[in-house]
């Protein structure tokens, strides 16, 4: 288990203040004048020593990001963008961050704006997070109180940091949707390139990051890279947040080590899955985009991106949803085809027509009122959606499905089976026209 | 895609218009974007406008935003539209239950939540009690999956519920004493019940 000292989201619960004292006293804004100093090629070389992949999903390298930016300021000022849009199915960890611990991001937006030189960031919080944009609005206040952000700020690097937020709109996590809901448009996400380092946020360079990835900023620069590189394994660095869901006897979000091994989480953290471990029927390792891993592989999966791409899955999100062997695996997934299907923007054919077409499938699927030769073709559909789409969108919806076709085609073809037999017993028995 | 339309016209208000302090604060939302990009701040102040509005968003609040921005009136509408937060037909005057159906929630047992809102509410999402009070609907993933099941009412969120403790929610907004948001079961947030695993030696 990570040790408490090499922990960096020190509230996660709420047990303390989540203010400035507060903050202050778990050791924010401690020496960030010195960071800032330092300067943006030394910021983003600190960065990549960490090997800080991106915490929202695709897990791309954090510092090789921002050194995509404009090296000098031109024309068009730069713009970070905080996505703080979290909405992937079984992820809720930004959300402690931003209502228990918003200062690890405020410190980490403007060590981030420095590393950019960016003056101004604005944080996209989703629509339904009501009161942890309350929240994150405070503490942002408090910080222009103390004249840590904004103009002649002590730290001696003008930066505005902005709170905006969406209405319930899943695509707006999408870095491109976000932008243009950001611009005041129905989010649709634009085609790359040009990609946002280029031309963002009011056509101008911009980073987009997530919440997470920020706020683990400050504690990388104050400790060093080698610190953060220190933990877990190597290309896959660092602490996580870690959201378990679904059929544990104790669901949390809970901060570990990158590449812990799935059993050691849900034991150490939630008191084991419902019935025990051998109970298990599958998890989804990081939120419902990601293809599901059946049981039997879990006992030795490794809760890092190259433990999961392995067994041809991902890390995603580290939002884990677990799934005993009372689940209806076919209906689960179905739902999330329902969710796909709600949340498609409807700018691309194979995605708008192909996630209903999908859900109706897979819905008969569960009831067994399918032919089997629709299984394949189901896994056809899912090819035909899968990369031909403006944005990902369109893959995290295709891969949940292949993941289902992949590893329980039996279990579809047996439910198929069983009620063709019903529906053959039952015309067996003849019942009189009223 | 969700299909979503305007209320009919019989329902719609004929003006709207933001209270002096509402105006007061949309002026200084859009003074949070460079000049001439005051269209970005139209989903706070929709946002804004619905909630003055009583929890729906009509065709005049609509227009009114869309006037205050700068935008042509369909640019407005395609916003409008296209978020599912706005709501574009009447909710109830006490409660707008919003129940998460997506799988985190429906492992945890969301089902008997839907059965109490079908219920005591009305046997079909979207429509208004026949007192007027509630209505509810089905959202997608609201981001307290650790906490699951859940709903969000107005700004806040009540979790960990079974088909009795969400009974007493809708008791409490019944009598207009809500009860206090969040985890409804002996627990601190997001942290497993009987206490967190960690952060047990550093003081915090």
């Amino acid at each position: 288990m990570l040790d408490d000292k090499d922990r960096i989201f020190k509230n996660l619960y709420g047990q303390g203040d989540f203010g400035l004292e507060g903050a202050k006293k778990r050791g924010s804004w401690d020496g960030t004048k010195a960071i800032l100093d330092k300067g943006r090629d030394a910021i983003v070389a600190e960065v990549k020593a960490s090997g800080l992949r991106g915490r929202g999903g695709a897990g791309f390298p954090t510092g090789v990001k921002w050194s995509f930016m404009p090296k000098t300021v031109g024309e068009r000022p730069h713009y970070l963008v905080v996505n703080a849009d979290e909405s992937e199915p079984g992820t809720c960890k930004d959300r402690e961050i931003m209502r228990n611990d918003p200062h690890l991001l405020i410190e980490g937006c403007l060590i981030a704006g420095r590393a950019m030189d960016c003056r101004s960031g604005y944080i996209y919080v989703r629509g339904e997070f009501i009161r942890e944009r309350e929240r994150l609005q405070a503490a942002i206040d408090q910080a222009y109180e103390a004249r840590l952000l904004g103009k002649d700020n002590i730290h001696g690097y003008d930066f505005d940091l902005y709170v905006h937020h969406g209405a319930g709109a899943y695509i707006c996590g999408e870095e491109m949707a976000l932008l243009e809901s950001l611009e005041g448009k129905k989010g649709q996400p634009r085609l790359k390139p040009p990609f946002p380092a280029n031309m963002g946020l009011y056509g101008c360079p911009t980073t987009v990051n997530n919440v997470e990835s920020i706020a683990v900023v400050p504690d990388i620069m104050r400790r060093g890279g080698a610190w953060f590189a220190g933990i877990g394994r190597p290309n896959n660095t660092g602490t996580k947040l870690f959201c378990i869901s679904g059929h544990v006897e104790r669901p949390c979000t809970v901060e570990e080590a990158m590449g812990i091994p799935l059993r050691e989480l849900i034991d150490t953290h939630c008191g084991g899955v419902h019935g025990g471990w051998g109970n298990l029927l599958a998890v989804i390792p990081g939120g419902s985009s990601m293809p599901l891993i059946p049981a039997h592989q879990c006992d030795e999966l490794k809760m890092d991106f190259d433990g999961c791409t392995a067994l041809k899955s991902s890390l995603g999100t580290a939002a884990v949803i677990v799934m005993d062997k009372s689940t209806d695996i076919i209906r689960a997934m179905a739902r999330i085809s329902y969710f796909y299907k709600h949340e498609s923007c409807g700018q691309c054919t194979p995605c708008r027509e192909g996630m209903g077409w999908m859900w109706r499938v897979l819905t008969r699927m569960a009831d067994g009122r399918a032919l089997k030769r629709e299984i394949d073709m189901l896994f056809d559909v899912t090819k035909q959606i899968e990369g031909h789409t403006i944005c990902a969108f369109g893959d995290g919806a295709a891969w949940p499905v292949q993941g289902l076709l992949r590893h329980f085609r039996p279990e579809i073809e047996r439910r198929i089976d069983e009620y063709t037999r019903n529906a053959e017993r039952q015309s067996a028995v003849q019942v009189a026209a009223e | 895609m969700a299909n979503r339309r305007l209320a009919p016209p019989n329902l719609q208000p004929k003006e709207f218009a933001f209270t002096a302090e509402n105006s007061a604060w949309a002026k200084k939302q859009i003074e949070k974007y460079p000049p001439g990009r005051q269209q970005s701040a139209i989903i706070p102040l929709l946002w804004r406008a619905q909630e003055q509005h009583g929890g729906w968003l009509p065709e005049a609040a609509i227009r009114h935003v869309s006037e205050m921005l700068g935008m042509a009136h369909i640019r407005a509408l395609e916003v409008a539209t296209f978020y599912t937060m706005f709501l574009l037909e009447p909710c109830g005057k006490k409660a707008h239950v919003q129940v998460c159906g997506t799988t985190p929630c429906m492992l945890r047992g969301a089902e008997a939540i839907f059965e109490v809102c079908k219920k005591r509410i009305h046997h079909d999402p979207g429509h208004v009690s026949a007192d007027g009070d509630f209505s509810w609907e089905e959202v997608e993933c609201l981001g307290a999956c650790v906490n699951a099941p859940m709903v969000l009412i107005w700004s806040d969120t009540y979790e960990d519920l079974t088909a009795e403790s969400f009974e007493k929610v809708l008791d409490g907004f019944a009598k207009g004493q809500p009860v206090k948001p969040g985890p409804q079961i002996d627990r601190q947030f997001s942290a497993p019940v009987g206490g967190a695993t960690t952060l047990k030696s550093e003081k915090v």
